[in-house]
């Protein structure tokens, strides 16, 4: 059986092909109009691997835009639909922590991938994609070098979670002269501490699994390990998790 | 063609009339009845209406006046709590308009500081609330303050207010009590005999109608017509839609919960809230000297600013089984500290019995639609 999983995010759209595992995946930002960014999303998987839209038994959606895609067997919370693909990704996952362009979410899982229970960030954008990426430019660093400071060198504190006010935090910062590097980690701190006092009340069980664009930050990755006192596992297609959980339902419809 | 369905035809009435309360309390006004309006359910409608006035129970739920309140209450305050003072403040609300005198008690702190602004604006009596409803001290306080509400009342409406009619009206109160409790038992069926949208509009029309003489036979009646229908196979509840419980704040101006439950497939089939069976759902004692009943009643309602809060929790157990709930989702308004930090026993509570619990923190703005939808969404395929 062939299905797509189409996670439109509101930032990035993915999809992944899927026979059983992973044959394809697609990236593209979502724009203003999120179905089409679904469509697109789909037709690029189609032609790449040159199949017709009726080779595919099954789509299902999520994400933000998950309802506005039409063409869709079924609608899928990304909660639920993250569970999964992490599951898939990792059987030994019981609690993912999803770091993605607006929101974050903890869930922790069965041995099965199914959702125990869950939490969300509240409406503000602190201590997510947006806030960092708000920050690199700030600093006018690009993701990779924001993500890459030395996690033991000097840092930084950074009082304030809102973007705004951390913001004019920062410009004070190095108007006085703190280092760029030690700006930066002591922003990637706050958002491990933030990330970690959302496991905190869920209650963490291992192995921690971290997905979403965020995670593809090895220093971020390492100051919440600290945090935590734990390993924090991460994955090549971490960004794809939902969309792979979606493809996954879809093929157990 | 496809024939209306009976309960269609039914909740269209229902619907139509949804806004007479309005009409009800502009004539009664005019014909010199004295109005007055409530916050809480601690408010003992039985002593209100036995002083020959109308209670009417004050909207808090629409956002627009928000704005308006918050050029004099902090904006990190139970959107309720503003929602409230804005309409009395900008004049819009029909019900504030009309009364002559205002019930507050002194239950949270948000409240009562507010109530005190708004005695600038009418007349305001506030009942002395006691923090908990165990021992004889604070019975016989709120006893006290039952009676000092009963000589308020009599003074502002130069009435004097006796044992017999308070009885007439507590029997009154009851059959209006049990003819709710049986349009909520029709959520026992399953499925359930209509949505918890529907079951909410017909409280609410309840709540504003203000001749309780009619109204009960005419829910009796709608109850009976509903089952009449149910039980010629009509139903509008899919067979296997999980059944929720809500719990917490007043749902007023936080309905779209109530909407991102059943549009997600679910189905509301009881409300653990003000409105809801946590006031009305319990009847006051007929057998005992009046004054002595309101008191027992009204002190037990089960709010989350009494400390314990032993009723509430008892009392949900037992909505979570006789309503055969499959999740319980508690709605905490923003900054209402009292509900949100009760929810640590709700979920307890709720988890002992095998259950899924959610909470969600809103208020009464649209900006949040997308992620309740998600949170709920995600809550119910969890089941
Ligand atoms: S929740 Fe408590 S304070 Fe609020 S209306 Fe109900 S009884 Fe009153
Ligand atoms: S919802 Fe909470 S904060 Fe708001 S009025 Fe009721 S008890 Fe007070």
């Amino acid at each position: 059986m062939l299905t797509i999983g189409v996670d439109i995010g509101s930032v990035g759209t993915k999809a992944v092909l899927f026979d059983g595992d992973i044959v394809d995946r697609h990236l593209e930002s979502t724009g203003w109009n999120p179905s089409e960014a679904g469509h697109r999303a789909m037709e690029s998987l189609l032609k790449r691997n040159s199949l017709s839209p009726g080779r595919i038994d099954r789509v299902v959606s999520t994400g933000y835009g998950r309802k506005s895609f039409a063409e869709v067997d079924k609608a899928v919370t990304e909660i639920t639909c993250h569970a999964r693909g992490a599951h898939f990704m990792d059987p030994e996952i019981r609690t993912v922590l999803d770091i993605g362009g607006q929101d974050s979410k903890v869930i922790l899982l069965d041995d099965q991938g199914r959702v125990l229970d869950f939490m969300m960030n509240d409406k503000c954008a602190a201590g997510t994609g947006r806030f960092l990426q708000v920050m690199a430019t700030l600093l006018e660093y690009s993701i990779e070098e924001f993500g890459a400071v030395d996690p033991d060198g000097e840092m930084q504190k950074i009082s304030s979670m809102c973007t705004v006010f951390a913001e004019s935090e920062v410009v004070s910062h190095l108007a006085k002269g703190v280092s760029k590097d030690a700006v930066a980690l002591g922003l990637l701190e706050s958002v491990a501490v933030r990330a970690s006092s959302m496991l905190g009340r869920l209650g963490i069980k291992p192995v921690v699994g971290f997905t979403g664009g965020v995670s593809r930050c090895p220093s971020l990755v390492s100051l919440l390990e600290g945090q935590l006192s734990c390993d924090v596992r991460t994955y090549g297609d971490s960004h794809y998790a939902g969309a792979l959980g979606s493809a996954l339902i879809a093929s157990e419809l | 063609m496809k024939r209306v369905s009976r309960i269609d035809e039914l909740l269209a009435d229902v619907e139509a009339h949804l806004k007479d309360g309005v009409l009800q309390v502009k004539e009664a006004s005019e014909k010199g009845r004295p109005i007055v309006g409530t916050y809480c359910t601690f408010a003992p409608w039985e002593l209100i209406t036995a002083a020959g006035a109308i209670p009417a129970t004050l909207c808090a739920r629409g956002e627009d006046p928000i704005t308006a309140a918050e050029e004099h209450l902090p904006r990190n305050l139970c959107p309720l709590i503003k929602s409230s003072y804005g309409y009395a403040l900008t004049d819009k609300c029909p019900y504030f308009h009309f009364c002559d005198m205002v019930i507050a008690e002194s239950t949270c702190d948000g409240k009562k500081k507010m109530y005190e602004l708004m005695s600038r604006m009418k007349p305001l009596h506030l009942m002395m609330l006691p923090q908990t409803a165990e021992g004889d001290g604070s019975r016989s306080a709120w006893r006290a303050e039952l009676d000092r509400l009963k000589d308020g009342l009599e003074r502002a409406f130069d009435v004097s207010i006796n044992d017999g009619a308070i009885s007439e009206r507590i029997s009154l109160r009851n059959r209006e009590r049990l003819a709710l409790k049986s349009l909520w038992e029709l959520s026992r069926l399953d499925p359930p005999a209509i949505t918890g949208r529907e079951q909410f509009l017909i409280s609410e029309y309840c709540e504003f109608h203000f001749h309780k003489e009619d109204l009960v036979p005419w829910l009796e009646n709608l109850v009976s017509q509903i089952r009449e229908a149910y039980d010629l196979g009509e139903r509008r509840v899919c067979k296997d839609a999980p059944r929720i419980l809500i719990t917490g704040c007043p749902l007023g101006g936080a309905q779209k919960v109530i909407h991102a439950i059943e549009d997600a497939g679910a189905v509301v089939v009881c409300y653990e809230n003000c409105g809801g069976v946590k006031e009305l759902g319990f009847l006051v004692d007929e057998d005992r000297p009046p004054m002595e009943a309101l008191t027992d009643k009204y002190l037990n309602v089960g709010c989350s600013v009494m400390t314990p809060n032993t009723s509430r929790m008892d009392n949900l157990k037992k909505l979570i089984e006789n309503y055969s709930v499959d999740g319980v989702v508690e709605v905490v308004l923003q900054a209402c500290h009292t509900y949100a930090v009760e929810t640590y026993e709700v979920r307890e509570l709720v988890r002992s019995t095998g259950r899924p619990y959610m909470s969600v923190e809103t208020d009464y703005s649209k900006s949040d639609i997308g992620q309740l939808s998600t949170r709920i969404g995600a809550f119910l395929e969890m089941l």
